[in-house]
């Protein structure tokens, strides 16, 4: 066994994949430096420091939600791409497509209904959390300098995440979605100067049509969660950067 | 000091470490802030060469002296230069294991929970599109349902357009807004008390919109005309 684990380890490619230090290429004993090396020789790195202080652990403090947005973003983006695979956005007479395909995916795809559902439930899920999220960081007054900046760019995810729940709405391309689509886009189409040709562009249209469709579906699975992840990237490392996560009361 | 134990861990002798320190001291005295303008810099670095005694070609801080390259001279930083970190010792523990098994669990409970609720409650799904048949009412995601309660009150431009764009701004100016140092609860009651009934009227307006509105967005009575929601 241990031969077996030796011959595994010690060669080019383990070598190539785990850094010099890493728990992964020496073995892992229960000492202070090697629990510092988890964190540290590790892509994780990025996210944790080696320590973080004690009261980040109190359930009552922190409430993960901020982590709970970021695994329902992660769960989201899995299910979304298992969906893509049975799931065409096209609509238009007699190529409802779309419709088609969700009624493919709720009763013929195999776990497709429960991934659907996972989804669906998780974006109502995250838009709770963020808003959650948001509360518990105005409560510890965790948005005050050095942290203001990234205050903004929580808000701006915030956005993004309703803007991301809202194209989402479209897709399914039943009663319910294009006329709660229609309505939130003729309040967005209320906005002085450019409202109009915003609503039009963002429609393909004058109203809800196939072109709509296709906007929402590529905003919905490339655009917005490409900028989402940006800002992501930006908000994780402003933690870090303005000082871990914020001080007790 | 952090300049002469640079200069020695260059492998420099301890003549050439006092060197370093003196021109870092003199740099300290002349600009208290620690920055320098490249002028300044050049300056100091000739100086430094020249107090090693010899005529600036100064192997003695390991740059030959034809050589254009002088960023080994890093050992040159002087002390004020260094950011200078106030903090008490905070009670710490490792990530790993304490932190990581927290967001672990907390990362199955929700989970589990998605899952479960996926597997019990599946969302409506409606008959296929059809633009020329307008349900009543017709209702927004229940996250924008406060933006529709609005519009029964207000312009539409006022309620879609003014109220949230000026409330998100509003909302990422705050740490802008607040000058308050603290973040203790007692020393903020007015930020508190602000935030809470912005939420509480964001959450009422929502309740309205999701579940006191019927046909024609009018108020209805969900126990006498039944709810017109729909997640």
């Amino acid at each position: 066994m241990d031969d077996a684990k030796k011959r595994v380890q010690d060669n080019v490619i383990w070598k190539s994949i785990f850094r010099p230090g890493s728990i992964y290429r020496k073995g892992y004993r229960d000492t202070s430096r090697d629990r510092a090396l988890a964190a540290m020789n590790n892509v994780l790195y990025h996210l944790h420091p080696v320590k973080v202080k004690r009261h980040g652990l109190k359930l009552t403090y922190t409430y993960c939600l901020g982590g709970i947005s970021f695994f329902l973003f992660v769960v989201l983006t899995i299910t979304g791409i298992f969906l893509m695979f049975f799931y065409r956005p096209t609509a238009g007479a007699n190529t409802e497509l779309a419709y088609l395909d969700m009624r493919n995916i709720i009763a013929g795809v195999t776990f497709g209904n429960l991934v659907r559902n996972m989804h669906r439930w998780g974006a109502h899920l995250m838009v709770f959390t963020v808003f959650l999220h948001m509360a518990r960081v105005f409560y510890h007054g965790a948005y005050k300098p050095p942290r203001e900046f990234n205050w903004v760019v929580g808000v701006i995810l915030l956005t993004l995440t309703l803007l991301l729940s809202f194209t989402g709405y479209l897709l399914p391309w039943d009663q319910l979605a294009i006329w709660a689509v229609t309505v939130g886009t003729e309040m967005m189409g209320f906005t002085p100067v450019f409202g109009k040709q915003v609503q039009f562009v963002l429609l393909g249209g004058v109203e809800v049509g196939p072109e709509t469709l296709l906007r929402f579906y590529v905003m919905h699975v490339l655009l917005l969660p490409f900028v989402l992840v940006v800002f992501l990237a930006v908000h994780f490392w402003r933690i870090r950067k303005d000082g871990g996560i914020s001080g007790p009361l | 000091m952090a300049a002469a134990q640079a200069a020695r861990a260059e492998g420099a002798d301890a003549g050439e470490a006092a060197g370093a320190t003196q021109a870092a001291a003199v740099a300290t005295a002349e600009t208290p802030s620690g920055r320098l303008t490249p002028e300044q810099r050049a300056a100091r670095v000739q100086e430094s060469l020249k107090s090693k005694g010899g005529n600036g070609a100064a192997q003695s801080i390991g740059v030959p002296g034809t050589s254009e390259h002088t960023h080994r001279l890093l050992a040159l930083v002087p002390p004020a230069g260094i950011q200078q970190v106030h903090s008490k010792q905070a009670d710490k523990v490792y990530t790993w294991p304490h932190l990581l098994l927290v967001e672990f669990v907390s990362l199955l409970a929700v989970g589990v929970l998605l899952l479960i609720v996926s597997y019990f409650l599946d969302p409506i799904f409606r008959t296929l599109a059809n633009p020329n048949l307008t349900p009543n009412p017709s209702k927004a995601p229940w996250y924008f349902l406060g933006l529709q309660e609005l519009l029964r009150y207000f312009h539409p431009m006022v309620a879609g357009v003014t109220i949230p764009g000026v409330g998100l701004i509003i909302l990422g100016a705050a740490g802008y807004i607040d000058k308050n140092p603290s973040a203790k609860p007692d020393n903020r009651k007015f930020a508190n008390l602000a935030f809470t009934m912005f939420l509480v009227l964001w959450t009422v307006l929502v309740f309205a919109g999701s579940f006191f509105r019927g046909p024609g967005f009018n108020w209805v009575w969900p126990w006498q005309d039944g709810l017109f929601f729909e997640l």
